[in-house]
């Protein structure tokens, strides 16, 4: 006798067309402004921000930069559905949703431009700041979900990962503690194709991401990341099973990195231009652009408006950033231990002296 | 506590008291509920305290250490078990890049206040992976405390003021010890400073400086240099990270002779740093050479030679004799006397 125990099978949400037209009947909150006007404003913001990011670091004004470009959606919609006691667990390229969250967006320039001040979060109450070694937050985001559950606080806790990351330990086990302990986790994989240079086919032989999750015994599913409807109704329904108990769950949200990996990569050495081109038909703000022009809740003069408005504050955030001195020199030692030992004194000094004396 | 206790049960004491004491303390690790711990360094605790606040894991060391950042961050005082040693390194990275850094890395906006507790060390007859002291590994990272007691009232005291402190403390338990004595221990909830050395023996011609399973050693090796006359200083140096150097350069200074005992290999060992900053601060009071007694550079062997690569009591003491010999060579040029 054979019994088969165990039989699944994984969704993929998908609301708009890549021209914006639907392609099913939509959720009734999509026939106003709101929401979704605010998420294009911030998916625009989010992309001016980018761009001029790059410019800086092509003229030497900012360090190496990890793009966002195809992962505003993502963002965006994460960052507004999340409230400000859920717990964000970021990885490195979440800098729309840090700024949602309440970072500054010199903040976001500061931590690119080599000053530690920029990933001090210092208005993202218990948010985790940007995480570098990939699939490492995964955990933290287990330990602040267990933290959460042990308080009975009814909040939730937003970890996002890429692709990459998937096939790291880290997020096995995080994924395995976060099934058996049932804690109030929303796993985000952002599947943006490319891990630098490697693509998905090459990252992993199952079909799915999300299916990882359902060896950890958690629901998981996929969705259009290049959609901002989909990704609303997705992510909205995990977080509400989050945040009443129901246990974790994973996203996998279906993207297209369509940057560089950093500005420290060059693309172009491995990825065939004609599938640059293909995936910016797929460009999320375009996606919802023509959606919200053709059910008439967008104009071309907010269009102007908007992307006015965008340029403007990221020229200010980059004024503030250029303007700010380093921080001194001590800092080094400031935040090292809770009570600096007396021992590190005299490093300081060392420090100072090495400088050139200037700090 | 009117019992005698030995280190193992004061780390089972200091536990309960600070679960006692402290909501926001929480244990977990593998096997550390309903069994107690493989050695039974949490036994009972599951049982009084609850499955919520003494908690099983998955088998997983990578995971261990990093749900615990993630939940020290939220200002909860998690503390975990690694079951050896020799298990630890794949919480290496969460330890190095992230428990170490989260204040330094928020500008002070989080903090990680957790404890990571490993037996470690050789001497009990265990399998591969089981006998290693890695110590100085840990010791070298900047914003990780590394802490290790030698006696039931340290462990008890140090392991307070590990849960205590809010930067990340690694509490280093000498298994080969973790039963080898009893004394009183009052459950007071008093704290011992983690940032301190301990002078266990005051004496004048030759400081012994070493901590864990060595200190009994360095204890038994200064009673028979007592009785040859020969007057020891033995000082425990509890803390690998930071270490209070204060203590231990007065000592010296006052001694003109320093021996280091620790069971890891000598390269790269925190003696060597010992070694090499008394050398840098003291030199012209040095009345012989800093000589160290350690384990030997290669892989810890398993358990039939182990004891021949453990330093013990006549280690110290042919140690000892060097250094008095050295100054005695010197003392004998200086005076024409040779």
């Amino acid at each position: 006798m054979r019994d088969i125990v165990f039989k699944t099978e994984i969704a993929l949400t998908r609301y708009l067309s890549a021209d914006g037209k639907p392609l099913d009947t939509l959720p009734p909150w999509c026939s106003a402004a709101e929401p979704l006007t605010t998420y294009y404003r911030w998916m625009v913001l989010a992309r001016q921000f980018d761009q001029k990011a790059i410019a800086l670091q092509r003229t030497g004004q900012l360090g190496t930069y990890a793009s966002s470009l195809g992962a505003e959606a993502i963002d965006v919609v994460t960052g507004h559905l999340m409230t400000p006691a859920d717990v964000l667990v970021p990885y490195y390229r979440n800098h729309a949703l840090q700024m949602i969250r309440g970072t500054p967006m010199h903040d976001i320039l500061l931590y690119w431009g080599g000053d530690e001040r920029g990933n001090s979060g210092a208005a993202m109450g218990r948010d985790l700041p940007n995480a570098v070694p990939i699939a490492t937050q995964t955990l933290h985001a287990a330990g602040a979900a267990a933290a959460l559950k042990y308080r009975h606080q009814p909040h939730a806790v937003v970890c996002l990962c890429g692709d990459g990351a998937t096939s790291k330990g880290d997020f096995a086990e995080a994924l395995n503690l976060a099934g058996v302990w049932h804690l109030p986790l929303v796993m985000i994989v952002n599947n943006n194709q490319w891990a630098i240079s490697v693509p998905r086919h090459m990252q992993c032989a199952a079909p799915t991401l999300a299916q990882k999750a359902l060896a950890a015994g958690i629901p998981a599913e996929q969705v259009d990341g290049n959609d901002a409807i989909a990704l609303h109704e997705v992510i909205e329904h995990a977080l509400v099973r989050a945040r009443s108990g129901k246990g974790p769950s994973l996203i996998e949200a279906l993207s297209y990195r369509l940057s560089d990996h950093t500005t420290a990569d060059d693309a172009s050495r491995y990825r065939a231009p004609e599938k640059l081109k293909e995936a910016w038909q797929n460009d999320p703000i375009r996606r919802l652009r023509h959606y919200l022009l053709d059910q008439g809740l967008w104009d071309d003069a907010q269009e102007r408006a908007c992307l006015d408005e965008a340029q403007n504050r990221v020229q200010s955030a980059v004024e503030q950033y250029l303007a700010t001195p380093p921080e001194p020199v001590e800092c080094m030692f400031e935040y090292l231990y809770a009570e600096r030992p007396e021992q590190l004194s005299g490093q300081i000094d060392s420090a100072r002296i090495r400088g050139g004396g200037s700090a | 506590m009117s019992e005698p206790i030995c280190l193992l049960e004061a780390v089972n004491l200091a536990l309960a008291r600070s679960l006692q004491d402290d909501p926001e303390v929480i244990l977990f690790g593998e096997d550390i509920g309903h069994n107690g711990g493989v050695f039974r360094a949490t036994d009972g605790l599951a049982h009084r305290f609850g499955a919520h606040r003494v908690v099983d894991t998955p088998l997983a060391e990578t995971m261990i250490a990093g749900t615990a950042v993630g939940m020290a961050t939220q200002g909860l005082r998690p503390v975990v078990e690694i079951q050896f040693m020799g298990f630890i390194f794949p919480a290496f990275e969460q330890l190095i890049c992230h428990a170490a850094r989260m204040r330094h890395r928020t500008r002070g906006r989080l903090s990680c206040p957790m404890v990571l507790r490993a037996p470690f060390g050789g001497g009990i007859h265990a399998p591969e992976h089981h006998s290693e002291s890695t110590e100085a590994l840990l010791a070298h990272i900047p914003g990780l405390r590394v802490v290790i007691p030698s006696s039931p009232a340290r462990a008890y005291g140090l392991l307070l003021g590990a849960i205590h402190s809010d930067d990340p403390v690694i509490f280093l338990e000498p298994k080969r010890i973790y039963r080898a004595s009893r004394t009183l221990v009052e459950d007071n909830g008093a704290a011992l400073p983690i940032d301190r050395c301990f002078t266990l023996r005051e004496g004048s011609d030759l400081t012994l400086i070493g901590f864990g399973a060595m200190i009994p050693e360095c204890l038994d090796a200064a009673e028979q240099l007592a009785e040859r006359g020969i007057d020891c200083e033995v000082i425990d140096v509890a803390s690998l990270n930071p270490i209070d150097y204060d203590t231990l350069l007065a000592s010296v200074a006052k001694t003109g002779r320093a021996v280091i005992v620790h069971e890891a290999p000598g390269k790269g060992g925190v003696g060597a740093d010992i070694s090499a900053v008394l050398g840098e601060q003291l030199w012209g009071q040095l009345r012989a050479p800093i000589i160290r007694v350690t384990g030997l550079d290669t892989v810890m062997p398993y358990y039939r030679n182990e004891m021949h690569y453990l330093p013990g009591v006549s280690d110290i003491l042919d140690a000892v004799n060097k250094s008095l010999e050295a100054g005695r060579d010197e003392i004998l040029q200086a005076t024409g006397s040779g």
